[in-house]
Formats: structure tokens, sequence, C-alpha cells
């Protein structure tokens, strides 16, 4: 292993005087704020982030750099959906062995592995992503990626965001780095128009935008790149012709948009397609900022027919939900945007909010929540599983909303749990999702389950059960 | 005997393996008042986190030494100890097993050796938890690896060595990964029916089996107590479960003489028998009735069930052990074994399975191979091959996320036996294509079902 120890020290001098002068020193400090802690750090790491962010685009194939572990025990866990496509679901990796790392055959393995994907799988670009073990080895896969493009005549996009960079939320920058250094205005598109508009940071998750598609639609406003969300690498290549943008995770892709806007001149703002008010926010200002780029001014008028008609619609259908979930305490335990777009949109259907994470969101996300609740102690940072069990149990909280990662956390608790991240199944964008997330509340809280898993057990003495009931009480 | 290929491609497409470190965490959950550490940046530890969640359905204790930029250059050991001391500060754990990843290993970091240092430098402060090391990168082995390793590390650091007295009851079993936590009750509740007492290590019986405590713990609750690894050489004999159950066997036999018989698969009639006949001589008794009751019953799902399986073409991928266990019963009971793929090729297990050859390789290798076949059996990730093809899939091993109760299903002894035959049959019989009416059309018949 002697050769291989010299050859660690030698890429990490590089890297070292690489990373620290290459970066975006802003995306640097931000993330440099937060350390993660030995024995305390939750969370995935920039790798994770870079493929959460890219992965979603449909044709492309997505081939992981690294050994086994990365991709390994990572893949086929999101439920971004596709009209189309299907090769961004098969999952990829050079699987490096021991001896690929020794003899130094990782970067031949990376090209032919290239080249295997190429030939058997026919994408329409294979985006490449390094780990932390082939960064520390110093693979340098801009170059593989730059020969195999040549060679194959197939854009061969590197994404470097190894998993010691930093976190999740570092990685999702640096993989818009990587869309506008490689992709991003490859490409000129056929028929560009007034109307074309860009939308950042939207998933599709449970195809979610399907359901705020069709308004757009209406509207004649055309998305020409939903990145990464149900995207083709063609649309997101001619991304740079849209005439305003839209940033749904601002955490992702806000710099990616900034960017944009400085290089393109296309303007964006930062929405939410969560609750009703944010939807129809966010459709005035779409079409707020196209009439300002060239669009016919009567767009304005027809967003506003379109979103009374819309929301008089929705807020009849809530009707039902309301006297049912009027009151109930929700604690929040998410992040980034839905901390404040997820708590506005519950409380317009009369929820009552006792907490909300704001982890990995940006300042302005925080402004926005301290806004909406008007209280700062309701906001906490990341919490352990134990601190977050008490804070469901001290603020008596009727459900909690969060990722799948923290959901036995309520459920040990016997209390109910709704999934509002990645994992979900169920559509929440949206006037319609308004719906389905109230919905989706109403039957989580009301379950006839609850009562019965409550119930004392038979042999438990009387004394016990009476002390837990004035306990709950 | 099975001819073991090995991979020839340089991109793996759909992998079968879950990594080592995994593994290795998966055996630690096993001991009661555990936490694993993966040693290795932090998203490693997420991925595995969330693989474990999805396939268990409950919380799962899991940490990390987060290793950074900084960390990756100048070496990992300061995290380490900063890990370690957090974790015994706050949530006091009996044992804090510690799983190496790629990027320490990459490295060549002396892990055992700074894990000396900070247990003798820091030793008040950790009095009272066990600190053990598994060496498990992620470029090498896959889940059955890492386990073993696990238990292996556990039985060397803790086991003690010394001539101690040997209680004629007590049996220590080393199960393999692939037995679930029903698996582990039966065994116990067998071994126990003979008058034995057994101590199992790893036994994810007690940490996995979806009980609910009454407040938040952050590490295991229930599983192996530490004071039965450290006196397991206090009983008569031990009994390994898989090949891959050999290595920590071995171990303890040097370390404490207590001798141990290998038994490679514990499902079907023969290999039951077996066991049985072990357990009757050790304990100098006779079976018991419920056990002759079982065996009775596995005899008549045998006569019900051989029909639908006589002939039946299987597609299989499992890590080795798994893969030897089911294909071996499966053709035991008339079914061939018409593709078997598997994570790595190092295993003596590979050589005895009942086929032709046994691939290394993915699910992609499993899907060309699989598309004339009847039956494919391998985890959740199997099912878009299976879709895709139109063949039936049995749901086996690691990580299986899409079905509930994975782990309280019986694979082992009379009773596992039989149920697995029922699980096999059922899936034949729901998946039965009856002729085709129309002879001329060549469509898929099963790709329209
Ligand atoms: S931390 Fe590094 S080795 Fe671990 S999953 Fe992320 S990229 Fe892979």
């Amino acid at each position: 292993m002697a050769s291989l120890n010299a050859k660690i020290t030698d890429a990490f001098h590089e890297l070292a005087s690489e990373r620290s002068g290459s970066k975006d020193p802003r995306v640097r400090r931000r993330d440099c704020a937060k350390p993660m802690a030995p024995g305390t750090a939750v969370g995935g790491c920039a790798f994770d982030g870079a493929k959460v962010a890219l992965q979603p685009i449909t044709d492309v194939a997505h081939l992981i750099h690294g050994p086994l572990a990365c991709e390994g025990n990572s893949w086929d866990n999101r439920g971004a959906a596709s009209s189309g496509p299907t090769l961004w679901r098969t999952s990829f990796t050079t699987d490096l062995t021991e001896i690929d790392i020794v003899m130094g055959h990782s970067e031949q393995k990376l090209f032919k592995a290239i080249r295997e994907i190429k030939e058997g799988y026919a994408p329409a670009a294979i985006f490449v992503y390094s780990t932390c073990v082939t960064a520390m080895i110093g693979d340098d896969i801009e170059v593989v990626c730059k020969r195999a493009a040549d060679e194959f005549a197939l854009p061969v996009v590197p994404v470097n965001a190894p998993g010691f960079v930093g976190s999740k939320n570092l990685g999702n920058k640096l993989a818009g780095e990587a869309l506008l250094k490689h992709v991003i205005g490859t490409l000129e598109p056929d028929e560009p128009g007034l109307c074309d508009i860009n939308i950042l940071g939207e998933f599709n998750l449970s195809g979610e935008f399907w359901q705020v598609k069709p308004l757009l639609d209406k509207l004649g406003i055309r998305v020409r790149a939903c990145i990464p969300g149900d995207a083709r690498y063609l649309q997101i290549a001619s991304a740079h012709r849209s005439r305003a943008a839209m940033t749904v995770c601002s955490t992702a892709f806000v710099t990616l948009a900034r960017k944009m806007q400085e290089r393109w001149d296309i303007p964006f703002f930062e929405g939410s397609f969560y609750g009703i008010s944010g939807t129809s926010e966010a459709l005035r200002r779409i079409a707020d900022l196209l009439v300002r780029k060239g669009a016919d001014p009567s767009l304005l008028h027809r967003t506003e027919i379109l979103v009374a008609e819309e929301e008089a619609k929705v807020w009849k259908r809530l009707e039902a939900y309301r006297p049912r979930l009027e009151g109930k305490r929700v604690l929040l335990n998410t992040g980034g945007v839905k901390s404040w777009s997820v708590v506005h949109a519950l409380m317009e259907i009369g929820m009552e909010i006792v907490g909300t994470s704001v982890k990995k969101s940006t300042l302005e996300d925080r402004e926005r929540v301290k806004q909406t609740l008007k209280e700062e102690n309701l906001l906490f940072e990341s919490m352990s599983p134990r601190e977050l069990f008490s804070l469901l149990l001290e603020r008596k909280a009727d459900i909690m909303l969060s990722g799948g990662r923290t959901q036995y956390i309520a459920l040990k608790a016997k209390l109910p749990w709704l999934d509002i991240n990645q994992e979900r199944h169920h559509a929440y964008a949206g006037y319609e999702g308004m719906v389905q997330l109230a919905r989706q509340i109403d039957l989580a809280i009301h379950n006839p389950m609850w009562p019965q898993v409550r119930e004392p057990a038979p042999w438990e003495p009387a004394l016990v059960v009476a002390k837990r009931a004035k306990r709950e009480a | 005997m099975a001819r073991v290929v090995s991979q020839t491609k340089s991109a793996a497409v759909n992998p079968l393996k879950s990594s080592q470190p995994l593994g290795a965490a998966f055996a630690f959950l096993g001991i009661d008042g555990a936490i694993p550490l993966l040693h290795g940046s932090q998203g490693c530890t997420s991925f595995a986190l969330a693989l474990l969640v999805r396939h268990f359905n409950e919380a799962i204790p899991l940490q990390t030494t987060a290793m950074n930029e900084a960390a990756i250059i100048v070496g990992g050991a300061d995290r380490l100890e900063e890990a370690i001391l957090s974790l015994k500060a706050r949530t006091r754990p009996r044992l804090i097993g510690i799983c190496t990843t790629a990027s320490v290993e990459a490295r060549d970091e002396d892990v055992a050796g700074d894990v000396e240092n900070i247990k003798r430098r820091r030793a008040m402060e950790l009095m009272g938890t066990e600190v053990v090391v598994a060496n498990t990168p992620d470029f090498d082995g896959a889940i059955e690896e890492g386990w073993s390793k696990a238990v292996t590390a556990m039985i060397e650091a803790i086991a003690r060595p010394d001539k101690q007295y040997r209680n004629p009851r007590k049996i220590a079993i080393l199960p393999g990964w692939n037995l679930t936590v029903a698996d582990i009750e039966h065994l116990r509740e067998t071994a126990v029916s003979f008058g034995l007492d057994p101590v199992i290590l790893p036994d994810v019986s007690g940490s996995l089996d979806g009980s609910i405590p009454e407040e938040w713990m952050p590490i295991t609750y229930g599983g192996t107590k530490l004071k039965e690894i450290r006196d397991l050489g206090a009983t008569m004999q031990c009994i390994a479960i898989g090949e891959h159950m050999r290595r920590p066997a071995e171990a303890l036999q040097r370390l404490t003489g207590v001798p141990y018989v290998l038994f490679r698969s514990l499902t079907g009639l023969e290999n039951v028998d077996r066991f049985i006949r072990v357990l009757a001589a050790m304990s100098r008794k006779q079976s018991p009735l419920n056990v002759r009751r079982n065996r009775m019953q596995l005899q008549d799902a045998m006569l019900d069930g051989h029909s639908h399986m006589a002939g039946k073409k299987i597609a299989i991928a499992s890590e080795p052990d798994q893969l030897f266990q089911l294909s071996d019963f499966f053709t035991a009971m008339g079914a061939e074994i018409a593709a078997a793929v598997t994570t790595t090729g190092t295993s003596k297990a590979l050589e005895m399975v009942p086929a032709k050859t046994v691939k290394v390789g993915d699910l992609s290798d499993l899907e060309s191979l699989a598309a004339t076949a009847d039956l494919i059996v391998t985890h959740s990730h199997g099912r878009e091959a299976a879709r895709r093809l139109g063949v039936p899939l049995m749901r086996v091993g690691f990580p299986m996320f899409d079905r509930f109760g994975s782990q309280h299903k019986l694979t082992i002894l009379y009773r596992g036996s039989r149920e697995v035959i029922f699980d096999f049959a059922n899936i034949i019989q729901a998946n039965h294509h009856p002729p085709n009416p129309w002879p001329l059309d060549s469509t898929d018949r099963r790709g329209s079902q």
C-alpha cells in the first residue's frame, strides 16, 4: 500500500489547494459555519446532495465513481417521477475494489464503464460523480470525462462533489455548478418563446409538479426546463434561453439561479408551490417577470382570473377538513424551504404550529418563517432524536410532519406522523396538493387505531394506568 | 459443484451488494446497549442508516466520525476519539462498535492502534464501555463479510481467554446475517425446549423486533449481553450457522477451546434433522413433542408443495450463504437453479451451490440470465428487473423495503422450511398462466399480464 499512500498524500496537496481557491467563498463560509461533529452528526454528504439534485434528470445515466457503498447503499430510494425515460433509475457504479485502487486502475475502469454505458444504454448524456475515495486517490474525473466525451461524441459531465468536502447542502450547490459549467447554454433551442420559464429546485416528487404544470399550461406559459424533476438533458442544455425563472427549493439551486441571471439575464424569484396563497403568489410573480421581459401584458389579467377561480374551488373543498383540523397542533421537522412554506399552508387551514425546524434553511427562509409565526422560540435547529421525542410530548403535538428518517420518533411515542420529504407517497404541490395534504393529515390524526395502541396492557396494574391517564390528560 | 465466474464489466449496473460496513453495523445492532460507529465521512452513515431504517421499519442507532476534508488529509484519529467520547458522554453505551469505511482504509490508517491508544489515554472516561473495531472497507466484501468480521472482532476483544468452568447446558450459537428475528427466536425456543441454555451472538431478536420502549433510546435495547460474550468460554459447544460464521467460531475455539460445529444451512429436512440430532446429543434428551410435530408438518407441506416447485426454473441472487441456503432447499424440492448470482467470490459456500455456475455480479447480470425463469429470488431492488421480465419475484435477504414484516418471516428449522415452501408455492400459483388461446399471437404472454 506504500505507493497508494504516496499517491494520496500527493493528491491531497492538490485537492486542498484547489478547493480553497476555486469555490465560491460565500458557499464555503456558509458551509463551514456548521461543522459536522463526530459522534453527533446526522445527514448526508456532498456527494449525496449532488446526486439528489441531478438524478431526477431522466434520460441521463448517472455513474458513481467509487467503491460500492456510495451507490450500493443509496440507490432506488427517491420518489421523483418521470413522464418518459426511465434510465435515471438504473444504477451505475464503478464499484472499485481494492485491486483497482492499489494498482491505480480506477481511471481506466471509469473510462471503460463510460463506454459500456454508452454502448449498452444509449443515454442522452452521462453524469460522472466523484466520491471520497476516488477524490482521495487523485482520480481526475474532469479529464476522463473530457476524453470520453470527445471519443464517444456524447456529453459526459463531471460532478465533482466527494462526500468529505461538506454537507448535502453544499453538494446541491456543487451540482448546480456542474450544470452551469458543462451543460446549460451548450445548445440553442429551436423555437424560444416569450413565455418560457425555468423552474429550479423542483424535484417532481410523487409527480407533484404535474399538479402545477396544467396551471401554467392554461396561461400559455411553457416550462422550458424544470431542474431537476422530470427533466431531459436537452431541456437543461437550452435552459439559458428562458425568459424568467423560479426557484422552488432555494437552498438547492438559488446560487445557480443567481448566476444564470448574471450570465444570461434571466430574472428569478424564490417561491413555493405549497399552500394556496403560496401557489397563487408564485403564479403572479412568474407572470409579472415574463411581462417585464416582454410578454403580452394581458398575461397578468389572465393570471388573476385563473387564481381567483382556482382559489375559490380549493377553499370550497377544504371546508370539509377545517372543522376536523382547526386547532390541532403540528410539529414540523423538515428543513429548507418547507420550514416556512408548509407552515404557512397549515396555518391557512387553522392548524397550530408548535415548532418547526430551520435546518438547511437559508437566511431568507428563516426570515419568512419568523414573519409567519411571529414567535422566535418555535424555530429550532436540528435536534437529537431524544430532544425531539421530549419536544413532541412537552408541546402536546397532535402530529409530526417530517422525513422518513425521524418517523419512529413520533411513532414510538404513539403519535401520528406524516411523511413530507422525499419518500412520501402523496403529492402536496399546488392547489390540489393542499387538499391532499389536509386529507392525509386528517387521516393520520383521526385514525381509529390511536386510542387502541395507547390502551394499557391487560396486566398493567390499575395504579400505573391511573397515573398514565393523569400524565396524558 | 458450481464454477465461480468473476465479474468482467467495468460498470456495476443495479448493485446487488450492500456495503461491508453496513453488515458490520448490523451485527453490532444485535448487542444490548450498543451503538455502531462508522469511521469515515458522514454520507456513508447516512446512507447505511436510511437503508437499515427502510428495511426494519425501526429507529436505528448509528453514528459517524464525520471525517471532513481536513481529517481526510491528516488522518482520522482525532475525529475517532472525539466521536467515542461524545457518544460515551451522551448515550452511555455498553459497546461502541467501530466499522471502518473506504475513506480510512484507503489511507491505510491503523484504526485498531488508534483505538488502543484512545482506550489507554481515556481509560477513566471509557469505564464500562467496550470499544471494538471491525476493519470493513467498502471496496471489499459485502454484508456477509462485514457481519462476520464484526462478530469475530467482538469475540476477540471481549470473550475471556482464561480457562473457565464449562456449563454442560450452555451452548453458543453464532447465526449468520441471513437469519431473521423470527429465525433467532425460533432457534432459541428450540434449543431451550431441549433443556439447553443458548447464548446467541449476535442476537437481533431483542433489538430489531419492533418492541416499543417507554422512552427514547439512543442505543440498542435487547440483544446479546456483554457479560454473555465475556463468558462464551463457559459454553460446552459452539454452533455456527453459515460458512461465513466459521471465522468467528474459529476465533472462539482458538481463544477458549470451545469446539464448534458448522451448519451451512438450517433450511430443508435433512439439514434440520442433522441439527436436531446434534441438539439431542448435546442435551442427552429425546426430541420434544413440538419438534416432532413440526417435522411432520414439514413433511406434509413437502408433499403438498412439491408439485408446484418441481421443474421450476429459478434465478436467484444473494450473498453466498443465503444463496446456498435457498438454492440447496429449492433443488431438494425438485426445482432447478437456472441462474445464480452473488456479491463476492471468495466464500467456500459458493462451490456447493447446486448450479452450473455462480456469477459474481449485479442485478443486471441476474436480469440477463433470468428471462426464461419461473421465479426470481432476490431482495427488493430486484423488483424492477422482475417487472421488466414479467417474472414473479420472491423477496429474500437485505434490503427489503417494499414489504412489511421481513424480520418476522421464518426461514429455518422445520417450521421455517415449511413457510418457505408455502411462500414459493403461493407466488407460483398466483402467477400461473393458463395456456394462450391465441397460439399465433407471439407477444409475450407474461408481459401482457
Ligand atoms: S461520505 Fe464519501 S464515501 Fe461515504 S457515501 Fe459520501 S461520497 Fe461515498
